[in-house]
Protein backbone atom coordinates (compact mmCIF):
# COMPACT_ATOMS: atom_id res chain seq x y z
CA UNK A 1 0.00 0.00 0.00
CA UNK A 2 2.63 2.32 0.50
CA UNK A 3 3.96 4.53 -2.26
CA UNK A 4 7.60 4.99 -2.97
CA UNK A 5 8.43 8.40 -1.96
CA UNK A 6 9.57 9.43 -5.75
CA UNK A 7 6.06 9.17 -7.16
CA UNK A 8 4.76 11.05 -4.79
CA UNK A 9 7.32 13.78 -5.30
CA UNK A 10 7.09 13.49 -8.89
CA UNK A 11 3.23 13.49 -8.51
CA UNK A 12 3.12 16.99 -5.82
CA UNK A 13 5.48 18.55 -8.46
CA UNK A 14 3.39 17.79 -11.77
CA UNK A 15 0.34 18.96 -9.86
CA UNK A 16 1.97 22.58 -9.10
CA UNK A 17 3.57 23.08 -12.23
CA UNK A 18 0.06 22.26 -13.84
CA UNK A 19 -2.01 24.53 -11.42
CA UNK A 20 0.16 27.18 -12.53
CA UNK A 21 0.35 26.73 -15.93
CA UNK A 22 -3.34 26.68 -15.62
CA UNK A 23 -3.20 29.87 -13.73
CA UNK A 24 -1.41 31.52 -16.52
CA UNK A 25 -3.77 30.31 -19.30
CA UNK A 26 -6.44 31.59 -17.36
CA UNK A 27 -5.53 34.97 -16.76
CA UNK A 28 -8.13 37.04 -18.89
CA UNK A 29 -8.17 40.41 -20.95
CA UNK A 30 -9.39 43.37 -19.22
CA UNK A 31 -11.48 45.30 -21.30
CA UNK A 32 -11.74 49.47 -20.51
CA UNK A 33 -14.40 51.08 -22.01
CA UNK A 34 -14.84 53.98 -19.22
CA UNK A 35 -15.28 55.99 -22.06
CA UNK A 36 -18.71 54.12 -23.62
CA UNK A 37 -21.90 53.78 -22.08
CA UNK A 38 -22.88 50.41 -21.04
CA UNK A 39 -24.72 47.85 -23.77
CA UNK A 40 -28.22 48.83 -23.43
CA UNK A 41 -31.30 47.41 -24.00
CA UNK A 42 -32.97 49.59 -26.51
CA UNK A 43 -32.32 50.70 -30.31
CA UNK A 44 -32.82 54.56 -29.16
CA UNK A 45 -30.56 56.03 -25.95
CA UNK A 46 -30.63 60.27 -25.41
CA UNK A 47 -28.25 60.06 -22.84
CA UNK A 48 -28.99 64.09 -22.91
CA UNK A 49 -32.58 64.34 -22.44
CA UNK A 50 -33.05 66.03 -25.40
CA UNK A 51 -36.19 63.99 -26.70
CA UNK A 52 -39.19 63.70 -24.54
CA UNK A 53 -40.58 59.91 -23.63
CA UNK A 54 -43.35 59.89 -26.13
CA UNK A 55 -40.84 60.73 -28.95
CA UNK A 56 -37.96 58.15 -28.20
CA UNK A 57 -41.05 55.60 -27.96
CA UNK A 58 -42.30 56.42 -31.23
CA UNK A 59 -38.67 56.00 -32.91
CA UNK A 60 -38.29 52.98 -30.71
CA UNK A 61 -41.12 51.32 -31.84
CA UNK A 62 -40.50 52.40 -35.56
CA UNK A 63 -36.54 51.11 -35.65
CA UNK A 64 -37.79 47.69 -33.64
CA UNK A 65 -40.09 47.13 -36.68
CA UNK A 66 -37.83 47.19 -38.81
CA UNK A 67 -35.73 45.21 -36.94
CA UNK A 68 -38.09 42.12 -36.55
CA UNK A 69 -38.88 42.40 -40.28
CA UNK A 70 -34.98 42.72 -41.66
CA UNK A 71 -32.75 42.08 -38.75
CA UNK A 72 -31.29 44.98 -39.63
CA UNK A 73 -30.55 47.04 -36.80
CA UNK A 74 -30.84 51.32 -36.58
CA UNK A 75 -29.14 52.39 -33.30
CA UNK A 76 -29.42 56.08 -32.26
CA UNK A 77 -27.59 57.46 -29.39
CA UNK A 78 -27.75 60.84 -28.60
CA UNK A 79 -24.41 62.18 -26.01
CA UNK A 80 -23.66 64.97 -24.60
CA UNK A 81 -20.17 65.62 -24.92
CA UNK A 82 -17.31 63.44 -27.26
CA UNK A 83 -14.95 64.44 -24.50
CA UNK A 84 -12.08 64.67 -27.22
CA UNK A 85 -12.75 61.87 -29.45
CA UNK A 86 -13.64 62.30 -33.53
CA UNK A 87 -16.97 61.83 -34.00
CA UNK A 88 -16.78 58.93 -36.74
CA UNK A 89 -13.98 57.43 -34.45
CA UNK A 90 -16.07 57.84 -31.22
CA UNK A 91 -19.19 56.37 -33.18
CA UNK A 92 -16.93 53.48 -34.80
CA UNK A 93 -15.81 52.23 -31.41
CA UNK A 94 -19.29 52.32 -29.87
CA UNK A 95 -21.15 50.46 -32.60
CA UNK A 96 -18.47 47.71 -32.68
CA UNK A 97 -18.59 47.61 -28.48
CA UNK A 98 -22.38 47.77 -28.93
CA UNK A 99 -22.67 44.57 -31.26
CA UNK A 100 -25.43 46.71 -33.10
CA UNK A 101 -26.85 44.44 -36.41
CA UNK A 102 -26.67 40.65 -36.40
CA UNK A 103 -23.50 38.72 -36.43
CA UNK A 104 -22.14 37.59 -39.75
CA UNK A 105 -24.59 39.61 -41.38
CA UNK A 106 -22.96 42.73 -39.78
CA UNK A 107 -26.05 44.75 -40.64
CA UNK A 108 -25.95 47.51 -38.22
CA UNK A 109 -26.16 51.30 -38.68
CA UNK A 110 -25.31 53.95 -35.95
CA UNK A 111 -26.66 57.33 -35.49
CA UNK A 112 -24.58 59.13 -33.06
CA UNK A 113 -25.79 62.54 -31.77
CA UNK A 114 -23.02 64.62 -29.89
CA UNK A 115 -25.33 67.95 -28.99
CA UNK A 116 -22.41 69.60 -27.19
CA UNK A 117 -20.26 69.45 -29.97
CA UNK A 118 -23.14 69.73 -32.59
CA UNK A 119 -21.94 66.85 -34.52
CA UNK A 120 -22.95 64.02 -36.06
CA UNK A 121 -22.02 60.76 -37.72
CA UNK A 122 -24.07 57.88 -39.30
CA UNK A 123 -21.94 54.30 -39.05
CA UNK A 124 -22.62 51.53 -41.56
CA UNK A 125 -21.76 48.06 -40.66
CA UNK A 126 -19.25 46.20 -43.17
CA UNK A 127 -22.79 44.36 -44.40
CA UNK A 128 -24.55 47.89 -45.05
CA UNK A 129 -21.44 50.23 -47.01
CA UNK A 130 -23.19 48.71 -50.08
CA UNK A 131 -27.07 49.34 -49.42
CA UNK A 132 -25.57 52.83 -47.41
CA UNK A 133 -22.75 53.80 -48.97
CA UNK A 134 -20.51 57.02 -47.17
CA UNK A 135 -21.95 59.31 -50.29
CA UNK A 136 -25.83 58.41 -49.49
CA UNK A 137 -25.14 58.56 -45.87
CA UNK A 138 -23.58 62.36 -46.15
CA UNK A 139 -26.40 63.35 -48.63
CA UNK A 140 -28.61 61.98 -45.79
CA UNK A 141 -26.79 63.98 -43.12
CA UNK A 142 -26.69 66.98 -45.32
CA UNK A 143 -30.34 67.08 -46.76
CA UNK A 144 -32.59 64.98 -44.12
CA UNK A 145 -31.09 65.52 -40.39
CA UNK A 146 -29.08 68.60 -40.01
CA UNK A 147 -31.60 71.19 -41.52
CA UNK A 148 -33.79 70.27 -38.96
CA UNK A 149 -31.36 69.83 -36.09
CA UNK A 150 -30.52 73.67 -36.79
CA UNK A 151 -33.98 74.57 -35.96
CA UNK A 152 -33.41 72.42 -32.91
CA UNK A 153 -35.98 70.05 -34.02
CA UNK A 154 -34.05 67.04 -33.09
CA UNK A 155 -36.57 64.53 -33.19
CA UNK A 156 -38.26 65.24 -36.80
CA UNK A 157 -34.31 65.34 -38.16
CA UNK A 158 -34.02 61.68 -36.54
CA UNK A 159 -37.12 60.88 -37.98
CA UNK A 160 -36.28 61.73 -41.16
CA UNK A 161 -32.79 60.79 -40.76
CA UNK A 162 -33.80 57.07 -39.96
CA UNK A 163 -36.51 56.97 -42.64
CA UNK A 164 -33.90 57.38 -45.45
CA UNK A 165 -32.06 54.80 -43.79
CA UNK A 166 -34.59 52.34 -43.84
CA UNK A 167 -35.55 53.33 -47.11
CA UNK A 168 -31.91 52.66 -48.65
CA UNK A 169 -31.41 49.41 -46.09
CA UNK A 170 -35.15 47.99 -46.61
CA UNK A 171 -34.00 45.52 -49.61
CA UNK A 172 -30.97 44.18 -48.20
CA UNK A 173 -31.49 41.92 -45.83
CA UNK A 174 -34.66 39.80 -44.65
CA UNK A 175 -35.05 38.62 -40.94
CA UNK A 176 -34.56 34.75 -41.68
CA UNK A 177 -35.03 34.32 -37.25
CA UNK A 178 -38.36 35.96 -36.56
CA UNK A 179 -39.65 36.10 -33.60
CA UNK A 180 -42.47 33.56 -33.21
CA UNK A 181 -45.29 35.42 -31.62
CA UNK A 182 -48.22 34.06 -31.05
CA UNK A 183 -48.04 31.03 -33.09
CA UNK A 184 -44.57 29.31 -31.38
CA UNK A 185 -46.52 30.34 -27.61
CA UNK A 186 -49.80 28.82 -28.27
CA UNK A 187 -48.32 25.62 -29.37
CA UNK A 188 -46.25 25.29 -26.28
CA UNK A 189 -49.38 26.60 -24.23
CA UNK A 190 -51.72 24.29 -25.93
CA UNK A 191 -49.54 20.78 -25.26
CA UNK A 192 -49.25 22.23 -21.61
CA UNK A 193 -52.56 21.94 -21.33
CA UNK A 194 -53.16 18.92 -22.69
CA UNK A 195 -50.64 17.41 -20.19
CA UNK A 196 -52.33 18.93 -17.38
CA UNK A 197 -56.00 17.28 -18.79
CA UNK A 198 -54.07 14.21 -18.50
CA UNK A 199 -53.02 14.17 -15.40
CA UNK A 200 -56.24 15.28 -14.44
CA UNK A 201 -58.11 12.86 -16.02
CA UNK A 202 -55.48 10.07 -14.79
CA UNK A 203 -55.56 10.96 -11.44
CA UNK A 204 -59.47 11.01 -11.33
CA UNK A 205 -59.66 7.60 -13.50
CA UNK A 206 -57.34 5.18 -11.69
CA UNK A 207 -56.49 6.88 -8.27
CA UNK A 208 -53.27 5.76 -8.99
CA UNK A 209 -50.82 7.17 -10.85
CA UNK A 210 -50.52 5.80 -14.20
CA UNK A 211 -48.47 8.29 -16.25
CA UNK A 212 -45.76 6.58 -14.69
CA UNK A 213 -46.98 2.92 -15.02
CA UNK A 214 -46.39 0.56 -12.17
CA UNK A 215 -43.27 -0.82 -13.58
CA UNK A 216 -41.97 2.27 -12.99
CA UNK A 217 -41.68 2.79 -16.85
CA UNK A 218 -43.41 5.61 -18.54
CA UNK A 219 -45.29 5.10 -21.81
CA UNK A 220 -43.83 6.04 -25.34
CA UNK A 221 -46.60 8.14 -25.92
CA UNK A 222 -46.04 9.98 -22.44
CA UNK A 223 -42.62 10.66 -23.40
CA UNK A 224 -43.23 11.50 -26.75
CA UNK A 225 -45.63 14.69 -25.90
CA UNK A 226 -42.74 15.90 -23.30
CA UNK A 227 -39.71 15.44 -25.82
CA UNK A 228 -42.06 17.88 -27.68
CA UNK A 229 -42.95 19.90 -25.10
CA UNK A 230 -39.03 20.31 -23.88
CA UNK A 231 -37.55 20.56 -27.77
CA UNK A 232 -40.02 23.16 -28.15
CA UNK A 233 -38.70 25.19 -24.85
CA UNK A 234 -34.76 24.75 -25.85
CA UNK A 235 -36.19 26.28 -29.26
CA UNK A 236 -36.84 29.69 -27.36
CA UNK A 237 -40.58 29.18 -28.82
CA UNK A 238 -41.88 28.87 -24.86
CA UNK A 239 -39.75 30.12 -22.47
CA UNK A 240 -40.17 33.53 -24.12
CA UNK A 241 -36.39 34.26 -24.68
CA UNK A 242 -36.95 36.95 -26.88
CA UNK A 243 -38.97 39.80 -24.66
CA UNK A 244 -42.45 40.07 -25.58
CA UNK A 245 -42.64 36.94 -27.78
CA UNK A 246 -45.10 35.89 -25.62
CA UNK A 247 -47.72 38.97 -25.73
CA UNK A 248 -48.64 39.16 -29.17
CA UNK A 249 -48.43 42.47 -28.99
CA UNK A 250 -45.63 44.33 -31.36
CA UNK A 251 -42.76 43.13 -28.93
CA UNK A 252 -39.34 44.42 -27.22
CA UNK A 253 -36.21 45.00 -28.94
CA UNK A 254 -34.33 41.51 -28.85
CA UNK A 255 -31.27 43.04 -27.94
CA UNK A 256 -28.00 44.01 -30.15
CA UNK A 257 -26.69 40.51 -32.55
CA UNK A 258 -22.94 41.26 -32.17
CA UNK A 259 -22.32 43.23 -35.59
CA UNK A 260 -19.05 44.58 -36.88
CA UNK A 261 -18.23 48.06 -37.82
CA UNK A 262 -15.08 48.79 -40.03
CA UNK A 263 -15.75 52.19 -39.83
CA UNK A 264 -17.96 53.26 -42.68
CA UNK A 265 -20.39 56.05 -43.43
CA UNK A 266 -20.16 59.89 -42.91
CA UNK A 267 -19.93 62.71 -40.73
CA UNK A 268 -21.19 66.29 -40.19
CA UNK A 269 -21.89 69.16 -38.05
CA UNK A 270 -24.76 71.47 -37.39
CA UNK B 1 -3.04 1.38 -9.78
CA UNK B 2 -5.67 4.40 -8.63
CA UNK B 3 -2.91 7.07 -8.13
CA UNK B 4 -1.25 6.04 -11.04
CA UNK B 5 -4.56 6.39 -13.10
CA UNK B 6 -4.95 10.18 -11.59
CA UNK B 7 -1.46 11.13 -12.60
CA UNK B 8 -2.69 9.99 -16.02
CA UNK B 9 -5.56 12.03 -16.07
CA UNK B 10 -4.06 14.82 -14.62
CA UNK B 11 -1.44 14.54 -16.85
CA UNK B 12 -4.19 14.44 -19.98
CA UNK B 13 -5.72 17.63 -19.06
CA UNK B 14 -2.05 19.53 -18.44
CA UNK B 15 -1.69 17.93 -22.11
CA UNK B 16 -4.31 19.74 -23.37
CA UNK B 17 -4.26 23.04 -21.39
CA UNK B 18 -0.69 23.40 -22.79
CA UNK B 19 -1.57 22.36 -26.41
CA UNK B 20 -4.45 24.81 -26.28
CA UNK B 21 -2.62 28.25 -24.49
CA UNK B 22 0.69 26.86 -26.55
CA UNK B 23 1.02 26.35 -30.38
CA UNK B 24 -2.31 26.10 -31.79
CA UNK B 25 -3.17 28.93 -30.07
CA UNK B 26 -0.32 30.84 -32.01
CA UNK B 27 -1.18 29.76 -34.87
CA UNK B 28 -5.01 30.84 -34.52
CA UNK B 29 -3.70 34.45 -33.67
CA UNK B 30 -1.16 34.41 -36.13
CA UNK B 31 -3.89 33.68 -38.84
CA UNK B 32 -5.84 36.45 -37.30
CA UNK B 33 -3.47 38.82 -37.20
CA UNK B 34 -2.41 38.23 -41.61
CA UNK B 35 -6.33 38.29 -42.32
CA UNK B 36 -6.77 41.81 -40.30
CA UNK B 37 -3.65 42.75 -42.70
CA UNK B 38 -5.11 42.12 -45.39
CA UNK B 39 -8.23 44.23 -44.33
CA UNK B 40 -6.16 47.04 -43.79
CA UNK B 41 -4.00 46.82 -47.17
CA UNK B 42 -7.68 46.82 -48.35
CA UNK B 43 -8.86 49.91 -46.69
CA UNK B 44 -5.28 51.69 -48.33
CA UNK B 45 -6.46 50.75 -51.80
CA UNK B 46 -9.72 51.56 -51.71
CA UNK B 47 -8.40 55.00 -51.27
CA UNK B 48 -5.84 54.33 -53.78
CA UNK B 49 -8.56 53.63 -55.99
CA UNK B 50 -10.74 56.91 -55.35
CA UNK B 51 -7.53 59.40 -55.77
CA UNK B 52 -7.69 58.69 -59.97
CA UNK B 53 -11.55 60.20 -59.89
CA UNK B 54 -10.57 62.91 -57.40
CA UNK B 55 -8.04 64.47 -59.05
CA UNK B 56 -9.85 64.24 -63.06
CA UNK B 57 -12.50 66.03 -60.86
CA UNK B 58 -10.62 68.19 -59.18
CA UNK B 59 -8.80 68.71 -62.82
CA UNK B 60 -11.46 70.25 -64.32
CA UNK B 61 -12.03 72.91 -61.63
CA UNK B 62 -10.59 76.40 -63.38
CA UNK B 63 -7.22 77.32 -63.09
CA UNK B 64 -6.37 74.35 -60.21
CA UNK B 65 -3.49 74.76 -58.59
CA UNK B 66 -1.39 72.18 -60.34
CA UNK B 67 1.16 72.08 -57.72
CA UNK B 68 -0.67 70.19 -55.35
CA UNK B 69 -2.16 67.58 -57.56
CA UNK B 70 0.74 66.63 -59.18
CA UNK B 71 2.13 65.46 -55.30
CA UNK B 72 -1.14 63.53 -54.44
CA UNK B 73 -0.49 62.19 -58.15
CA UNK B 74 3.30 60.85 -57.12
CA UNK B 75 2.64 60.17 -53.38
CA UNK B 76 -0.11 57.52 -54.83
CA UNK B 77 2.78 55.95 -56.73
CA UNK B 78 4.85 55.94 -54.27
CA UNK B 79 2.41 54.17 -51.52
CA UNK B 80 1.24 52.21 -54.18
CA UNK B 81 4.81 50.45 -54.78
CA UNK B 82 5.44 49.59 -51.13
CA UNK B 83 3.86 46.38 -50.11
CA UNK B 84 4.48 44.10 -47.10
CA UNK B 85 4.48 40.79 -47.50
CA UNK B 86 1.85 39.22 -45.04
CA UNK B 87 3.86 36.67 -43.33
CA UNK B 88 6.35 38.99 -42.49
CA UNK B 89 4.97 41.97 -40.48
CA UNK B 90 7.83 42.90 -38.84
CA UNK B 91 8.16 46.42 -36.85
CA UNK B 92 10.24 47.92 -39.71
CA UNK B 93 8.46 46.47 -42.74
CA UNK B 94 4.93 47.88 -41.22
CA UNK B 95 6.86 51.16 -40.30
CA UNK B 96 7.93 51.52 -44.10
CA UNK B 97 4.53 51.20 -45.51
CA UNK B 98 3.30 53.62 -43.18
CA UNK B 99 5.25 56.28 -43.82
CA UNK B 100 4.50 56.03 -47.49
CA UNK B 101 1.09 55.85 -46.86
CA UNK B 102 1.57 58.81 -44.22
CA UNK B 103 3.18 60.91 -47.16
CA UNK B 104 -0.06 60.29 -49.43
CA UNK B 105 -2.44 61.22 -46.64
CA UNK B 106 -0.74 64.16 -46.12
CA UNK B 107 -0.60 64.99 -50.09
CA UNK B 108 -4.22 64.49 -50.09
CA UNK B 109 -5.24 66.37 -47.17
CA UNK B 110 -3.51 69.12 -48.63
CA UNK B 111 -5.53 69.11 -51.69
CA UNK B 112 -8.37 68.77 -49.38
CA UNK B 113 -8.31 71.72 -48.07
CA UNK B 114 -6.84 73.74 -50.96
CA UNK B 115 -10.40 72.63 -53.04
CA UNK B 116 -12.21 74.71 -50.09
CA UNK B 117 -11.34 77.72 -51.93
CA UNK B 118 -13.12 77.07 -55.06
CA UNK B 119 -16.74 77.56 -54.71
CA UNK B 120 -17.30 75.90 -58.11
CA UNK B 121 -15.65 72.64 -56.59
CA UNK B 122 -17.62 72.42 -53.31
CA UNK B 123 -21.25 73.28 -55.58
CA UNK B 124 -20.16 69.90 -57.90
CA UNK B 125 -22.42 67.11 -56.69
CA UNK B 126 -19.66 64.44 -58.02
CA UNK B 127 -16.61 66.06 -56.01
CA UNK B 128 -19.28 66.19 -52.99
CA UNK B 129 -19.63 62.46 -53.06
CA UNK B 130 -16.14 61.90 -53.61
CA UNK B 131 -15.34 63.99 -50.31
CA UNK B 132 -17.63 62.07 -48.44
CA UNK B 133 -16.38 58.74 -49.89
CA UNK B 134 -12.60 59.64 -48.88
CA UNK B 135 -13.84 61.12 -45.88
CA UNK B 136 -15.70 57.34 -45.12
CA UNK B 137 -12.24 55.67 -46.48
CA UNK B 138 -9.90 57.58 -43.86
CA UNK B 139 -12.19 56.17 -40.99
CA UNK B 140 -12.01 52.90 -42.42
CA UNK B 141 -8.26 53.08 -42.39
CA UNK B 142 -8.31 54.15 -38.82
CA UNK B 143 -10.77 51.34 -37.27
CA UNK B 144 -8.67 48.56 -39.62
CA UNK B 145 -5.61 49.65 -38.42
CA UNK B 146 -6.60 50.19 -34.55
CA UNK B 147 -8.10 46.48 -35.41
CA UNK B 148 -4.93 45.42 -36.77
CA UNK B 149 -3.06 46.88 -33.55
CA UNK B 150 -5.46 45.09 -30.89
CA UNK B 151 -4.73 41.58 -32.98
CA UNK B 152 -1.30 42.26 -32.70
CA UNK B 153 -1.23 42.99 -29.37
CA UNK B 154 -2.55 39.68 -28.18
CA UNK B 155 -0.37 37.73 -30.48
CA UNK B 156 2.74 39.62 -28.69
CA UNK B 157 1.63 39.27 -26.07
CA UNK B 158 1.43 35.58 -26.38
CA UNK B 159 4.24 34.88 -27.73
CA UNK B 160 6.93 36.45 -24.83
CA UNK B 161 4.76 35.71 -21.79
CA UNK B 162 5.57 32.39 -19.95
CA UNK B 163 4.85 29.66 -20.84
CA UNK B 164 4.05 29.87 -24.40
CA UNK B 165 7.54 32.04 -25.16
CA UNK B 166 9.18 28.16 -25.05
CA UNK B 167 6.61 26.90 -27.75
CA UNK B 168 7.15 30.25 -29.57
CA UNK B 169 10.95 30.10 -29.82
CA UNK B 170 11.02 26.84 -30.46
CA UNK B 171 8.81 27.29 -33.84
CA UNK B 172 9.89 30.58 -34.43
CA UNK B 173 7.09 33.29 -34.03
CA UNK B 174 7.89 36.27 -34.36
CA UNK B 175 7.01 39.46 -33.02
CA UNK B 176 5.16 41.69 -35.05
CA UNK B 177 4.97 45.40 -35.77
CA UNK B 178 2.23 47.78 -34.79
CA UNK B 179 1.37 51.06 -36.52
CA UNK B 180 2.43 54.28 -34.64
CA UNK B 181 0.58 57.40 -34.49
CA UNK B 182 1.54 59.53 -36.78
CA UNK B 183 3.52 62.83 -35.58
CA UNK B 184 1.37 65.37 -36.28
CA UNK B 185 -1.21 63.08 -38.28
CA UNK B 186 -4.36 63.90 -36.38
CA UNK B 187 -3.94 67.44 -37.12
CA UNK B 188 -5.49 69.10 -40.20
CA UNK B 189 -2.57 70.06 -42.29
CA UNK B 190 -1.72 73.81 -42.82
CA UNK B 191 -2.20 75.18 -45.66
CA UNK B 192 -0.18 78.73 -46.34
CA UNK B 193 -0.87 81.09 -49.18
Amino acid sequence: MTRPAKLINVYYFIKRFFLFVFFICGAGLLLQAQDFPAKPNTLVNDYTHTLSANEINQLEQKLVRFDDSTSTQIAVVLIPSLNGYEVADYGAQLAQKWGIGQQGKNNGVLILVSTGDRKITIQTGYGVEGALPDAIAKRIIENQITPEFRQGNYYAGLDKGTDAIIAYTKGEYKNDKPKQKDQGGSVGLIILIIIIILIIISRRGGGGNQVIGSRGGASPFWWFLMGNAMGRGSSGNWGGGRGGSWGGGSGGFGGFGGGSFGGGGASGSW
Amino acid sequence: MRKNLYILFVGAIALFSLSSCGYNSMVKLDEQVQAQWAQVENVYQRRADLIPNLVNTVKGAANFEQQTLTQVVEARAKATQVTVDPTKLTPESIQKFQAAQGELSSALGRLLMVTENYPELKANANFQELQAQIEGTENRITVERQKFNQVTQEYNAKIRSFPTNLTASIFGFEKKGYFQAEAGANKAPKVEF
